[in-house]
This record gives structure tokens, C-alpha cells and sequence, in this order.
């Protein structure tokens, strides 16, 4: 408990950081940080394999592509007036309702779970068979779609390069 | 007495923490594995960067540093002692946080690896389930802090040195995590203590390390690389390039934040040393069965050392890569080579006991390598470099 | 095949590293403190001043010309003229320097000062070893500092203080044999402006 209390303040004052600072930069920091303090819970309840692949995948590649695409596309020199965008009231909406669909889905699992806690044993092998069994038809989906993505991203990258012969 | 001997350190850590009350006792227990950790691995550091200078002067046919005490063995405390006492430089314009916080991300986060690699015979500091993938988590963690540091510096050398060190990063993590979910393959374990014990077995007095098989080598050789390339040394040392970058990314630090960062990259390469070691060498176990009467922890040390120096032999010898070469290196050669080799991995695995899949696999991977290497060759993608205005 | 130069690249440097303990001869390195290697006999670091005979304040070559002090690209050298005269190698009366300063942390050993003096007063020396925890005294050597006898200057640069003798004797005679020819002349005609230039026939070259 006194764990949660240390991390669930960390990781949202992370989120609240990447979306309030003025420096892109900081804001990509911030979000790692986010993502370490989730990864951290995810530990924190017995979830070994979710929290490090999160800390593997989000903070190792998803925040460094952040801040490479940051460097990237612009300068990283501070905006004077933030970092605000205009249409800040449709991002609102837009995040009211994922928090609603997300609240209302933990809200009803509540009472679908058992109440007595089951520990989870060698997760990582369970992980690997729900994926190879129960799962797999959302698995193949889901490598289709980045294979599909890798195609197109390879190929953006042939056209560039014939472009400039 | 070779029991003894072997379990040396377990037995000192339980009758220290049996001194203290019971509720005490795991906090104690964690802190003597952490101080231990603290006090070994930066005394590898300092040997390692001893044996480097010494090293390299022999390679250059030179005699090394041989001032500082006897054949300058106290070289390392010399050096140690002038980046402490060093003015502690910031530049003006820097962003004072992150370029506070960036070599001690990058410290934490090195020392965190070592959690997870067994050092011995149960020498584990937590025996975890995952701990494979903690390591990677752990390694792409290190990224960040080398961006926050170029980042932070407000130098062109430095961002120019973070960004080098970021692209070769990620491009060459993929080929090292691919190439050690071979050994998962083979041992259906992310643990890296079960993946020792699977090792440690003797046919006629050999040991059964994964390195010994077809898919196994190419695995290891491709792990060597990428391990190269993660930590930044040379011939993969674009990050750092003194002729190009001043020092990339740590070119603005100065004093004990550099040392950090030194620390942190002797540290980061004892380390993937440790974890190649566990994952292709037999990690703790002996290279011979008679040779079991040595202690266990001496042969994992014995095995990072001689990482290390294979490290220094490289650095003597190869000249650095050029940014493209070493991309076209990474996507086009590895990647492929570890892809194929998790392919062969699985037909290992399906083809049953005999002699007959050593044959097929090892001829697969050698045709692979064989074939690939031609090809990047001819289209000049790696190989001899040809210089179009020098010659 | 890919990898060949590698091994090759790393072969050569396991035999460097090996051959490095067996033969002392790839060891190049001099440990320089304890070992010395005997300098070049063309090595030069600072200019000295040098002096003939024993007492280094009569000897001194210098005439106080000033012509090293106006050439010197970095403006190191300091002259103070005498008021009074004394005779110099000739025997002819000539002003000296009262004052000689040369500030090393300057002079950047560009010799210029050696080539335009017409006297031979001021020469390279070959001593480099000068640190000092003193850098603004420790640094301007004054002319008793600066001072070096002939004879130092032979053992130094042996070829060139050969030549520099001879050449200065070759003068001295000639000055002798024109004094003598003067003193004759005079006894005749008074002509002493003649006589009056030395300096013109001793420069170098």
C-alpha cells in the first residue's frame, strides 16, 4: 500500500506533466516517466512480464521515437505560448469518453472477478500459452497489421530513395 | 571443502543477516547483495580499464601507462582521483535537470541489470521469473539518459552524439533481443538461473553450452556484435567519436559527472559481457567437469574478463564504421541472420535427437552467411571500403 | 568471404601484442625522465646571449643595437642601452646592453633574432626543460640568465659555433689589418670615416 501510494502519485503527476509542460522535450520525459511509474505498478501487482515489456517497449522505444521525432521534425527550442493545441475542447470530449468506456469497463469487472485473490504462477509461461492458444487468432491479426505497416513503411523509404537518384 | 568454497559468499550473507532480528533480516540480506554488487563490478571497472590502456599500448606497440605505482597498477585510482577533484561544469544555457539527471538515470539503471545475473552458483540477487526480459528493460532504459544527456549539454556534438547513439541503439537491440530468444527457444525459460542449470551438464566432461550448437554459435556471434554496438564501443563507437563528436553525448559533462558516464559504459559492458557469458558460455559452470572443483562465482568472472578483453582486442583493431555502413550492418545483415536463426532454432527443436539436424542446421546457417555476405559485398553495402577521392 | 579482414586485422594486432613482450626492439617508447636520447645538434628551443672570456658582464657580444628587439614578431625581447661604452671584440668602444630581457612564455623560437644580429651575440639554445612554478618571473630571463659562454655555445652547436668563430677571427684580423692601414693612412690623410663601419662586413652571410 505504501508502495501504491509512492508510485500512483508519480506516474499520474508524470502524465499530468507531459501534457502541462511547455518544452516538447520535457514532455516526452515526462511521459517516460509515466510509463515507468505504470511499469512499476504492473510489478507492484505480481504482473512481471507486463511490466517489463512495458518499461521494454514504452520506455525503451516508444519514448526515445518521441523524442527522436521531436528532434526530427522541429526545433526543440521552448514555444513561448506552450504547447497547447487550438482544438483542446475535442481532445476533452475525446478523452472523457475513452475514461467513460475505460471506467465503465473496470467498473463492471468488479463484480465478474472472484473475490478471493488468486496469485498468478509462472506468468510468463501462462502468457505464452494464452497467446499460442486462446488468443492466437488476435495474435496472427495483430502481426499482420505490423507486417503490413513494415511493408509500407519499407516501401515509403524505396520510394525517397528513388526519388532523389 | 570445494562446497565450501563454492558457496563462500551465500554463507557469509547468512551469517551476517542471522546477527540481526527477523523482521530486519530481507532488508539486510538486500542491502549486503546490493554494496556487494557496488564494491565488485567498479573494481572490474577500474581492472578492465587498466587492462584496456595496458592493452591497446601493447597492440600499438607501446608500453601503456607504468607511472602511477608498481607497472602502474594504481593507474585507475589516479585517474579516479582527478575526476573528483575536478570543477564540476555546467554549461549556461543547459537544462539543469535533465543534464543533472541524466548520468545518474543512466548509473541507476546499469546497476539495476545486475539484479538479475547469476553470479554463481545461487548467487542470484533475485532469482526472477523474467529476468531476461528485466535485463533488456533495463538496457533500453539506458537509452533515455543518452539522449536526456546530449539533449540537456545544448551542444551540436552532443545532440549529433545522442542521435547516433539512439538510432545504433535501437537498431542493433532488436538483433540482441532476437538473438537471446534463441536460447529461450531452446531452454523455454526467461529465467537466467534456469538457463544456466540447462547448461551445466557434461557429455564425456564437455559442458552442454549453447555456444557448442549450430544456431547456438550464430546466436552468440550475433549477440557479440549487437552487444558491441549497444554499448557503444568501438568499431560501433560513432556515439563517441573523438575525431567526429569531441565525446557525443558527454562531451558537456565534466568531473564526477563524466566519470559517471565512464563508469556507466565500463559498467554497461561488464555487464552484457555477464549476460553473454550467461546466455551462450555456461555462465558459473566450468568449461571442463573436472574443472568443477574451482568455485563457481570464478568462472563467471573469469568469463567476463575474458569478454572484456576480447572487447579491448576489437577496440585495438578495428577502425570505426561509418553511420551508414553500420545501418545497412544492422538491418540488412544481422537482423536477417537472427531471423533465419530463430527459424533454425525451431527446426532444431522439431528434428529430434541425432546427428543429422547438427548437419542440416549448420549447413542452413552457413549457407546463410556465406550467401549474405557475397551479396552485401558485391553491392558494397559492408565489406572493403573503397574511397572515391583518396587512391 | 565476409569477416576475412576482420580476422586477418585482429591476427595482426594479437601479434603486435605478443611481440610487444618478446622483442624489445618494437618498443620505440624512450621513458623519457629516466632515458634521454642525445638531442639533434640542430635542435633549438630559446635564444641565449653569448659572451666571450670569463667574466660574462665584459664578454657579453651584445652591442645593444636593438635590431633583434624591433625584428621580434612577438615583441618578447626588452634592450636598455648603457650610457657608458665598453670595448667589444675588436677592441673598438661600443654601447651595451644595460638591460636584456627575453620573455620565454613569448618568444615563440622563430630565430629571427639570431639572423638578424650583426654581431653573433645572441644563438639558440637547446635547453627546453624551463617549467617553472613562477609564470610571470619565473619566465623573463634577464641578460645574467641569458648569458652563456662561447664555449657552451661549442659544445652545444659545435659546426655552427665553428663557423661562427672562424668568421668572427677572419673579421678581427681584417679590422686589425684596416686599423693598421688606416692608423698608416692617417699619419698621411685624415680619413677615419672609413674605417668606422665593422659591422657591415660581420653580418651573416
Amino acid at each position: 500500500m505504501v508502495i501504491f501510494a509512492i508510485l500512483a502519485p508519480l506516474t499520474v503527476a508524470g502524465g499530468l506533466a507531459a501534457v502541462m509542460l511547455r518544452n516538447t522535450v520535457h514532455c516526452a520525459l515526462a511521459v517516460a516517466v509515466a510509463f515507468a511509474g505504470l511499469a512499476l505498478l504492473f510489478l507492484q501487482l505480481n504482473a512481471q512480464f507486463a511490466g517489463f515489456a512495458q518499461i521494454l517497449v514504452y520506455v525503451g522505444a516508444v519514448a526515445i521515437l518521441v523524442v527522436f521525432a521531436i528532434l526530427l521534425t522541429r526545433s526543440s527550442e521552448t514555444p513561448a505560448t506552450g504547447v497547447f493545441s487550438k482544438t483542446w475542447l475535442t481532445g476533452l470530449v475525446i478523452a472523457a469518453a475513452v475514461f467513460a468506456v475505460l471506467a465503465w469497463a473496470v467498473l463492471g469487472s468488479r463484480t465478474a472477478l472472484p473475490h478471493e485473490q488468486i496469485e498468478p504462477q509462472i506468468a510468463v509461461a501462462q502468457i505464452g500459452y494464452a497467446l499460442m492458444g486462446r488468443y492466437v487468432l488476435p495474435l496472427e491479426i495483430v502481426a499482420v497489421l505490423l507486417t503490413a505497416s513494415m511493408i509500407g513503411a519499407v516501401i515509403v523509404a524505396m520510394y525517397e530513395k528513388g526519388g532523389a537518384k | 571443502m570445494t562446497n565450501m568454497l563454492d558457496q563462500v559468499f551465500v554463507l557469509l550473507k547468512h551469517r551476517i543477516v542471522g546477527l540481526v532480528p527477523m523482521p530486519v533480516q530481507p532488508i539486510l540480506g538486500a542491502v549486503l547483495s546490493v554494496v556487494a554488487i557496488l564494491a565488485v563490478f567498479p573494481g572490474l571497472f577500474a581492472i578492465s580499464v587498466l587492462l584496456e590502456r595496458k592493452g591497446l599500448g601493447r597492440m600499438q606497440n607501446r608500453i601503456g601507462p607504468n607511472r602511477v605505482g608498481p607497472l602502474g597498477v594504481l593507474q585507475p585510482v589516479a585517474d579516479g582521483i582527478k575526476a573528483l577533484i575536478k570543477e564540476d561544469l555546467v554549461p549556461y544555457s543547459a537544462d539543469h535537470v535533465v543534464h543533472f539527471l541524466a548520468p545518474v538515470v543512466l548509473v541507476v539503471v546499469v546497476f539495476m541489470g545486475y539484479a538479475v545475473l547469476p553470479m554463481g552458483r545461487n548467487m542470484t540477487f533475485v532469482p526472477m521469473d523474467a529476468g531476461l526480459l528485466f535485463y533488456f528493460a533495463m538496457g533500453a532504459s539506458a537509452e533515455l539518459s543518452i539522449f536526456m544527456a546530449g539533449w540537456s549539454s545544448r551542444n551540436k556534438y552532443s545532440l549529433l552524439g545522442a542521435m547516433r547513439a539512439v538510432a545504433q541503439m535501437i537498431s542493433y537491440e532488436v538483433p540482441l533481443l532476437l538473438s537471446s530468444v534463441v536460447i529461450v527457444m531452446m531452454t523455454g525459460s526467461l529465467s537466467l538461473d534456469k538457463i544456466v542449470e540447462v547448461q551445466n551438464q557434461y557429455t564425456w566432461g564437455l559442458p552442454h553450452w549453447f555456444v557448442f550448437t549450430p544456431m547456438g554459435f550464430a546466436a552468440f556471434v550475433m549477440f557479440a556484435i549487437a552487444a558491441t554496438a549497444e554499448t557503444n564501443r568501438s568499431p560501433f563507437d560513432l556515439p563517441e567519436g573523438e575525431s567526429e563528436l569531441v565525446a557525443g553525448y558527454f562531451t558537456e559533462y565534466s568531473g564526477f559527472k563524466f566519470a559517471e558516464f565512464f563508469l556507466g559504459e565500463y559498467v554497461a559492458m561488464l555487464s552484457i559481457s555477464g549476460l553473454g557469458a550467461t546466455l551462450f558460455l555456461g555462465g558459473w559452470s566450468a568449461p571442463l567437469e573436472i574443472l568443477n572443483v574451482v568455485p563457481s562465482w570464478f568462472w563467471f568472472f573469469a568469463k567476463i574478463m575474458v569478454w572484456i578483453c576480447f572487447y579491448i582486442w576489437m577496440r585495438g583493431t578495428f577502425p570505426r564504421l561509418r553511420q551508414d555502413q553500420l545501418m545497412n550492418f544492422a538491418w540488412k545483415f544481422v537482423l536477417p541472420m537472427t531471423l533465419l536463426n530463430l527459424l533454425v532454432a525451431g527446426l532444431w527443436r522439431f528434428m529430434g535427437e541425432g546427428w543429422l539436424r547438427w548437419v542440416v542446421c549448420s549447413a542452413i546457417l552457413l549457407a546463410a552467411y556465406v550467401l549474405g555476405g557475397r551479396i552485401g559485398m558485391r553491392s558494397k553495402k559492408f565489406g572493403p571500403r573503397s574511397y572515391r577521392y583518396a587512391e | 568471404m565476409l569477416g576475412e579482414g576482420l580476422l586477418k586485422g585482429l591476427g595482426e594486432t594479437a601479434r603486435n601484442f605478443a611481440g610487444s613482450f618478446v622483442s624489445k626492439e618494437r618498443l620505440t617508447t624512450v621513458q623519457y625522465p629516466e632515458e634521454r636520447e642525445p638531442l639533434p645538434e640542430a635542435s633549438r628551443a630559446f635564444p641565449f646571449l653569448v659572451y666571450d672570456g670569463a667574466d660574462w658582464e665584459a664578454g657579453l657580444r651584445c652591442v645593444a643595437c636593438q635590431i633583434c628587439e624591433k625584428e621580434c614578431p612577438p615583441k618578447c625581447i626588452y634592450i636598455e642601452k648603457s650610457k657608458d661604452k665598453k670595448p667589444d671584440y675588436v677592441g673598438k668602444p661600443q654601447i651595451y646592453p644595460a638591460k636584456f630581457d627575453i620573455d620565454i612564455s613569448v618568444c615563440m623560437s622563430c630565430q629571427i633574432c639570431v639572423e638578424v644580429c650583426p654581431f653573433e651575440a645572441i644563438k639558440m639554445d637547446n635547453q627546453f626543460e624551463l617549467a617553472t612554478d613562477d609564470r610571470f618571473g619565473g619566465l623573463l630571463y634577464d641578460r645574467k640568465e641569458l648569458a652563456r659562454s662561447n664555449e657552451y655555445y661549442h659544445k652545444i652547436h659545435p659546426t655552427e659555433a665553428a663557423e661562427v668563430d672562424a668568421r668572427l677571427a677572419e673579421e678581427k684580423a681584417k679590422a686589425e689589418e684596416k686599423a693598421k692601414a688606416v692608423a698608416a693612412a692617417a699619419a698621411a690623410k685624415a680619413a677615419p670615416a672609413m674605417a668606422a663601419k665593422p659591422a657591415e662586413g660581420a653580418q651573416p652571410q
